[in-house]
């Protein structure tokens, strides 16, 4: 039997009357990388904050790995769209990472020594573990990404849930974070909104295209390969256009393309 | 300078300030990080209400201003949670109506009283032995509450979605530090005034939070930045015979551009 990580049924939901999702119903599969993709306001965020239970739909029911999404149920690691909001606010990585955490603090309300093991540990995991001691408004905007993603991995989620995780980064920056992903997807499902096409294409299982309601893509492996080798012989800027037509370019399957 | 010193009321006045930095230090940071300023001056404002009511009907001042000032913390605090899209509009409003009603009931209190401009402005006579009673132990309270809720605070100021769904209570923080907002402005208000103590909730914190790299020592920072500003305001309202709020509010002003064109003057030096 196939185990499910997220299940909507005849989900809707509405801004002051504005109908965002209309009667969608999906499932992603646990050890999923799903890629929540489409136009701007047309529900992606929403999509995700419904999964995890921040928004309540009003229509419709959704199940996380079985149950209702909320606070007894499995861990969610959610790393939030980067608005820049804070950004001036005093903190150092570390205080951020032990963020995610923050429910399992003592009676005082303070982290013990386990913790702090536990987010350095988280920071490791992103190659972050050097920076820790840093004012998070000191880092560039891949490596406060990175640590946004330590934040998540600190509360040993079960799903990963990331909004926009490459908004504002470069190209560089972007593939590290997607690869990132990519290893972490192997031990837990992976749900990501993405504008980049051309990273949900090269890393992404399946893509849901979001615009009120909702269609399902699956990227197969062998897409993601050639897709993957395109982009990495790209340094910099690569643009929409030089994707697509760099997609009509057949490349040749070898012996590590059949197995990817 | 130092005869003032020999002077009770100047004495009263000089612990009263470092009394009020110690509370300016710790909420001030908190209301900036959480863009608080304008709530605060919605709560500040609407405590004239309070200040006139208790005038008119004829009982303690600090329990009318402090009464007003909870309620309208309250009414903000529910606003800005429900209806966030339009807090800003139900903010002014609690703003105009507390002052229109204190305005009113001055007006209505046969014989006016003077000591109601002390009450927006500040006055270094004002303050009573029982006042600093009450402010140290406020001090203490905040200092307590600050404390126990430290990593919610810092969580609610960097991240409040990611905060709550940790499972840190949002709303009952917000309105917890807005009511720290509206005992610290009822508080001050003798000293500073009503209205000068929005600009002594920002301005050490602005200075203080591009020196620090944690919430506490911002709040320490700010704590000392406060207290200079407030016992230099008072040497110059007592010298010039001003009043001490503005008096303070200018020697903050001061301080901060200083401050500001230090630090834009090192970061310069850095990249040359």
């Amino acid at each position: 039997m196939i185990e499910y990580a997220v299940e909507l049924e005849g989900v809707s939901f509405s801004y002051d009357g504005e109908t965002v999702l209309n009667d969608i119903s999906m499932r992603v599969e646990k050890g999923d990388f799903l890629a929540i993709i489409g136009p701007n306001g047309g529900g992606k965020s929403t999509l995700l904050k419904i999964m995890m239970g921040i928004l309540k739909p009003e229509k419709g029911e959704v199940r996380l790995f079985g149950k209702e999404p909320g606070r007894n149920g499995p861990s969610i690691g959610y790393v939030p769209q980067e608005t820049g909001r804070n950004l001036d606010f005093p903190i150092t990585v570390m205080d951020v990472v032990l963020m995610g955490v923050l429910h399992k603090r003592n009676i005082f309300r303070r982290y013990n020594a386990a913790l702090r093991a536990k987010a350095q540990e988280a920071l490791k995991r992103v190659k972050m573990e050097s920076l820790s001691g840093r004012k998070i408004s000191e880092l560039s905007g891949g490596e406060r990404q990175r640590v946004l993603i330590a934040r998540a991995l600190c509360g040993d989620p079960d799903i990963l849930m990331l909004d926009e995780p490459t908004a504002s980064i470069d190209f560089s920056g972007q593939w590290e974070i997607f690869e990132l992903l990519e290893e972490l997807n192997r031990k837990m499902t992976v749900i990501v909104v993405s504008h980049d096409m051309s990273m949900v294409m090269g890393f992404a299982k399946h893509a849901a295209y979001v615009n009120r309601s909702v269609v399902m893509h699956t990227i197969d492996a062998h897409t993601r390969y050639q897709i993957k080798r395109q982009l990495g012989g790209h340094e910099g800027h690569y643009c929409g256009a030089e994707f697509w037509h760099d997609m009509g370019k057949k490349i040749e399957c070898n012996e590590e393309c059949r197995h990817a | 300078m130092l005869e003032a010193l020999q002077m009770p009321f100047f004495l009263h006045a000089l612990i009263a300030g470092v009394l009020i930095a110690v509370a300016i230090g710790l909420i001030g940071p908190l209301t900036m990080a959480n863009r608080m300023t304008f709530m605060s001056g919605g709560i500040a404002h609407a405590t004239y209400g309070g200040v006139g009511a208790a005038i008119f009907f004829g009982f303690s001042v600090l329990v009318g201003a402090a009464a007003a000032a909870i309620v309208a913390a309250a009414i903000i605090s529910f606003i800005a949670y429900r209806h966030a899209h339009r807090a800003d509009t139900a903010i002014g409003i609690v703003w105009a109506v507390g002052m229109a009603a204190g305005v009113i009931f001055s007006d209505l209190t046969p014989g006016y009283n003077v000591d109601l401009m002390s009450f927006l402005f500040g006055s270094i006579l004002a303050v009573s032995v029982t006042d600093l009673w009450i402010m140290a132990a406020f001090d203490l309270i905040a200092l307590a509450v600050v404390w126990f809720y430290y990593y919610d605070f810092t969580a609610l100021s960097f991240d409040p979605v990611f905060a709550k769904l940790q499972g840190v209570k949002t709303q009952l923080l917000h309105f917890l530090l807005l009511g720290l907002v509206a005992m610290t402005v009822v508080l001050s208000m003798r000293l500073v005034g009503l209205i000068m103590v929005i600009a002594l909730l920002t301005m050490p914190s602005f200075s203080s939070e591009r020196f620090s790299n944690s919430l506490g020592r911002m709040m320490l920072l700010s704590m000392a930045l406060s207290t200079i500003y407030i016992v230099a305001g008072l040497f110059l309202a007592y010298m010039y015979d001003l009043s001490s709020g503005a008096s303070v509010i200018i020697v903050a002003a001061f301080g901060t551009i200083a401050l500001f064109l230090i630090e834009s003057m090192k970061i310069k030096g850095f990249s040359r």
